[in-house]
């Protein structure tokens, strides 16, 4: 391949990344614009709040435990060599709270919700069902995506508090029953070093973040997939890819804006 | 599946999802457990206020009675000026004495009061007037080597 085919394959791929950016936002906003009647019909959002949140509540419960779990025994082991392993508490909590409960929760929301979503609007586009609704004078953004939107920002933020307070559990399980740290330094430590302005609710506000960015990722993916058996799979491939991508260097420049010089 | 039973589902969802984040809040964060309702504002100069943070605690007899909110270098003076705000349910006479303590060897500093005897209380925007620095960990090694090196040699 010669130098200037290479430079022409960097510049078309640079065009074509910025292009589908453009295209994702114009998405974004058009599903804002259009979510008003959505809302108005809250038992769709209800239906999909059903298929996002309540089908990923046992994965993120369980995944939850067994972070906070490791986090206890791995806490324990590092902190108890500077005699100082009534911090574990602190440790799993703003571990949990500040980071891995945002963070994890929405990875596993986006491969568990945002692959389905996006593998159940491609296959939507392929049978020609949202084709079908705009000859009805049905609008497909209105009627498909805008509730899945809104499920979506709804249910991550319960998802990730809940993955946090399964976490802590996992850690108090393992640190305090199972290794016998004393309770009473465990919970007190943590109430005095977690903040809840400072801690929680930026954690919150991560979440919030991150499944506004998935949902959108994975219904625009979907939206945007060729109307073929191969176009859906690498959709959904991407929808997974893509927004594990974004939310962890996401997460990055949120940490960096939140928790700066405190 | 039916309507109801999808609301009785996204229902529990939601709950779970709030009641997570109320025990977050309530037994993980200090939502629960630290509510100063009134306050007033004291402030105090110190020397050398080591590794004192704002939010750090203060306390009285060991009892949590405020927080720090505020640290500034006074330029007139050369010293840290530390604002605080305490509880309004707690009042300190007037020579009350403040010192930047850590608690245990290595961990987080706060400011210890130390009442005195005056009868009169302190106000709202005064100012204490007796403290102590922090102890400087580098400091203290410094004196006792410069101690040990004037030991006459054996």
């Amino acid at each position: 391949m010669s130098a200037a085919e290479t430079i022409r394959t960097i510049g078309h791929r640079a065009i074509n990344a910025v292009w589908r950016i453009g295209m994702a936002a114009r998405f974004f906003f058009l599903t804002l614009v259009y979510s008003g009647s959505s809302i108005r019909r809250f038992h769709l959002i209800i239906k999909e709040l059903f298929s996002t949140g309540v089908m990923s509540l046992i994965i993120i419960i369980v995944a939850g435990l067994f972070v906070g779990m490791v986090l206890g025994l791995q806490g324990y082991e590092t902190l108890q060599r500077y005699g100082s392993e009534s911090a574990l508490g602190v440790m799993v909590a703003l571990g949990l709270v500040r980071e891995l409960g945002p963070v994890v929760a929405a990875l596993l929301f986006a491969s568990r919700a945002g692959s389905a979503m996006t593998a159940e609007i491609g296959l939507m586009k392929a049978t020609e069902q949202i084709s079908a609704m705009e000859m009805m004078a049905v609008n497909p953004i209105a009627r498909i995506v805008a509730p899945r939107f809104w499920a979506g920002v709804i249910s991550m933020p319960l998802l990730a508090a809940m993955f946090s307070a399964a976490g802590i559990f996992g850690g108090y399980f393992v640190g305090v029953v199972q290794i016998g740290v004393d309770e009473g330094s465990f919970w007190s430590q943590m109430q005095a070093a977690v903040d809840f302005r400072e801690d929680i609710l930026n954690g919150v506000i991560k979440s919030f973040v991150f499944g506004t960015v998935v949902t959108v990722i994975a219904l625009f993916e979907g939206y945007d997939a060729p109307p073929t058996a191969e176009g859906v799979s690498g959709a959904t491939t991407r929808t997974v890819v893509t927004s594990s991508l974004a939310i962890l260097m996401l997460d990055f420049v949120l940490t960096a804006i939140m928790f700066r010089g405190s | 599946m039916e309507r109801t039973t999808l609301d009785l589902w996204v229902g529990i969802f939601v709950v779970a999802g709030i009641a997570a984040l109320v025990m977050l809040a309530m037994k993980v964060g200090n939502l629960g457990t630290y509510n100063m309702s009134e306050s007033y504002q004291v402030s105090a100069y110190f020397s050398n206020i080591g590794g004192l943070k704002p939010k750090a605690s203060i306390k009285s007899a060991g009892v949590l009675v405020g927080r720090v909110t505020d640290i500034s270098l006074d330029t007139e003076r050369y010293e840290a000026k530390v604002t605080m705000s305490l509880d309004k349910r707690y009042l300190f006479p007037k020579d009350t004495f403040a010192n930047i303590l850590t608690s245990g060897l290595l961990g987080e500093q706060y400011i210890g009061l130390m009442p005195g005897g005056d009868s009169e209380m302190i106000k709202n925007g005064e100012v204490i007037k007796k403290t102590q620095s922090a102890v400087v960990l580098e400091d203290l090694i410094g004196k006792f080597i410069y101690n040990k090196a004037e030991e006459p040699a054996k």
